[in-house]
């Protein structure tokens, strides 16, 4: 069962929108299909389920078609083909009057400049839905301070949007979707237009309480640390098609296309964070001509199945796992030299940037090695850590431990 | 008419716009004579009673009135100006005549906007009405305003009733496109936000856009009623009264003087009215609201 499902769903703004769906069918790009015609797609044969409970997050550049997705979602616009089924309703169908209905009840939205009205008070603005369902003065206030209470700004209630940062203003508007106590939370770039540092405590503030409602919400984001953040699953828009639909890790290690790919890599290559900066300690570094005895300590303390390998001016020859040892034992060899292998470790530069460590993280079977200029291993990366960090990290602002921790442990090991 | 007209332009066909207006006119007055009938009896109902009151006070009380209001809406130093500005008409010899004018003002742009604001609206929500109502307003605005007196006269006779209407007619256009810009101009994402909790349209007009059009509408007040004013001494051509007549007397005659006096109290009549619709604008919540965001900004 999902909470919101969409299959084939198109819009095409401007006019022959039928010729327009009709052409675009075959997958061709949007430009080249729509050639001659007076026509434009914004959103083009867009499928997925939204399951219950679950962040699901788009995410594209601007003039991807997001904006234009996640409006059809609550029918503030009507699609020009293609189905949208709220809790198995068919919204596409509905009469304005029974459309209204269903947004009361089902879905409610916050949107990227936090559309508050500024002639109302927070606490006026905050139970707006519940005026809009006609609830009495009372019931409204005290449902609308409970939202609130929820973000943390019953104090301000009383106040005008206008007296508040940008910050609270969308906490605001996300008071004001979650006093409707609908099911469903669309949120239109809710983040986007908030500065780094306070977009990083709204999105925390988001998931503490998203841990404890579970609602299910559909956000929209250019933006990929934040899609990583939040998104239990992501879809990711191009040029109004969805290209790939899955996990951070997915998207992340096996990207559909060279769009998505060079999407991450793009995000990456100015975020500066290098193999340098989120690279751990190795646990067990032996020299080649220490015996295979003492690598069998070694691995039975760390409790690892790799070792890696150094020789002369420390530099790094390669991996020596738990089999290889073993079998070197049962040989009788004195060295590991001989049974070093560079086959299942890639090794990096200090100042690889991050985004070009995922194919590399992605290929190795033990952590990538990170070598200074003299080749000599200074580090390791271990494919969470880069996941971790990526998600966590922005270079002006440091992950504290807590969230990449919060991270592990939401998102469980990387496959 | 030429007379002289080119042998090259003889294939153009003659268009009688006149003459078919006038048979318009004619068959308007014989057979929409008692609907312009009741529409006289209703302004005239409106203007007399207006008149007679503010020239049946003494002078003094409509002064410290009109100076009491400009303190509650803008401050002492503009209800001083006020008071020294009108005290200046009320030493004057056509305090009546300005009284007059003031009475046809406050009817015909009250008239205007009560047509001007929901016309607006119309306009505002539907792209077909605005579409109509555009060439409208447009002739509305440009036609010379005194050939409006023209039809007003056929169909009202001389007086009063004729110059209010004609000024209705020729004030209004303002009313209706800044009350469409003001509603256009609203925050489409505001909107939006009200349609997606599953507000209907009429509170959406109501609750959100018309609360945050109102500064725009309130300069369309002021701009109809400073166009009425300034129509208001041209009706002084079919015998309206007040400022009209002692303005059109004084240019019949010659008279600098007279003239200048009518003029003067035009003036000051003009920047009174002007100032305290300004700034009645922004005393609404909404309008305070935006005004502290955009200087926050």
């Amino acid at each position: 069962m999902s909470a919101l499902t969409v299959q084939s769903l198109y819009k095409i703004f401007g006019r022959r929108a039928d010729e327009a769906v009709r052409r675009l069918a075959d997958g061709r790009p949007r430009a080249e299909a729509l050639a001659g015609l007076p026509a434009t797609a914004a959103v083009i044969d867009a499928s997925f389920e939204v399951r219950p409970g679950e962040i699901f997050v788009v995410m594209g550049l601007s003039g991807s078609g997001k904006s234009t997705l996640i409006r059809m979602l609550n029918g503030l616009l009507r699609p020009t083909r293609g189905s949208v089924r709220v809790d198995g309703v068919e919204l596409t169908t509905l009469k304005p009057a029974a459309l209204r209905k269903l947004r009361r009840e089902k879905i409610s939205m916050v949107f990227q400049h936090f559309a508050l009205m500024p002639h109302r008070t927070v606490v006026e603005n905050a139970g707006y839905a519940l005026e809009v369902a006609g609830l009495p003065r009372a019931d409204r206030r005290e449902r609308a301070m409970d939202a609130l209470r929820m973000v943390g700004l019953t104090e301000w209630a009383d106040n005008l949007p206008h007296d508040l940062s940008g910050g609270m203003r969308q906490r605001v508007g996300l008071a004001r979707a979650l006093a409707a106590g609908t099911e469903i939370l669309l949120m239109d770039e809710a983040f986007s237009a908030l500065d780094p540092l306070i977009r990083r405590e709204i999105q925390d503030q988001l998931l503490e309480l998203q841990a404890e409602l579970g609602k299910t919400i559909i956000f929209i984001t250019h933006d990929l640390n934040e899609a990583m953040r939040l998104g239990d699953r992501i879809a990711v828009m191009r040029d109004g098609r969805i290209v790939q639909i899955g996990t951070a890790e997915e998207i992340l290690t096996d990207p559909a296309n060279d769009y998505v790919a060079q999407f991450v890599a793009d995000v990456d290559r100015t975020r500066i964070l290098t193999a340098a900066s989120v690279m751990e300690k190795p646990q067990q570094v032996l020299d080649v001509n220490a015996g295979p005895r003492v690598a069998a300590k070694a691995l039975r303390e760390s409790q690892t199945s790799v070792v890696y390998v150094t020789g002369p001016m420390k530099k790094f020859l390669g991996t020596v796992t738990e089999d290889e040892v073993l079998r070197a034992l049962r040989e009788g060899r004195p060295h590991l030299d001989g049974y070093v292998s560079t086959e299942r470790v890639r090794t990096v530069t200090a100042d690889t940037s991050v985004a070009d460590l995922f194919a590399d993280c992605a290929q190795s079977q033990h952590p990538v090695a990170v070598l200074d200029g003299h080749d000599r291993l200074i580090g390791v990366i271990p494919r969470i850590t880069l996941l971790s960090a990526l998600a966590a990290a922005t270079p002006d602002e440091p992950a504290p431990d807590q969230d990449q921790a919060e991270l592990v442990a939401r998102k469980g090991e990387p496959a | 008419m030429s007379l002289t007209r080119s042998p090259l332009d003889s294939w153009l066909p003659r268009v009688p716009l006149g003459a078919w207006t006038e048979a318009a006119v004619d068959w308007a007055t014989a057979t929409l004579g008692p609907f312009f009938d009741g529409v006289a009896a209703v302004v005239e109902a409106l203007v007399r009673p207006l008149d007679d009151l503010l020239n049946g006070v003494p002078a003094v009380v409509v002064v410290l009135l009109l100076a009491g209001l400009g303190w509650w809406l803008r401050g002492w130093k503009f209800a001083l100006g006020t008071a020294v500005g009108l005290g200046l008409v009320a030493g004057m010899p056509y305090w009546e005549e300005t009284m007059s004018t003031l009475a046809q003002v406050l009817v015909a742009s009250t008239l205007a906007l009560l047509m001007a604001i929901p016309l607006g609206v119309l306009v505002a929500e539907n792209k077909r009405a605005s579409a109509v109502a555009r060439p409208v307003l447009d002739l509305m605005q440009t036609m010379p305003a005194f050939v409006y007196l023209i039809p007003a006269i056929f169909f009202f006779g001389i007086g009063t009733v004729p110059g209010v209407l004609a000024t209705l007619v020729f004030s209004m256009p303002p009313g209706v496109r800044l009350t469409e810009l003001g509603l256009r101009q609203v925050d489409k994402e505001i909107v939006q936000a009200a349609e997606s909790f599953g507000a209907p349209p009429w509170m959406v007009l109501l609750r959100t856009k018309l609360p945050l059009a109102l500064p725009t509408i309130m300069t369309g007040v002021n701009q109809v009623i400073m166009l009425a004013l300034s129509m208001v001494v041209i009706a002084g051509m079919v015998g309206a009264g007040g400022l009209g007549d002692v303005i059109m007397f004084a240019l019949s005659q010659v008279e600098v003087g007279s003239g200048f006096e009518g003029g003067i109290a035009v003036v000051i009549l003009a920047v009174v009215l002007d100032r305290l619709t300004d700034s009645a604008g922004d005393r609404f919540p909404s309008a305070r609201a935006q005004r502290l965001a955009r200087e926050a900004a």
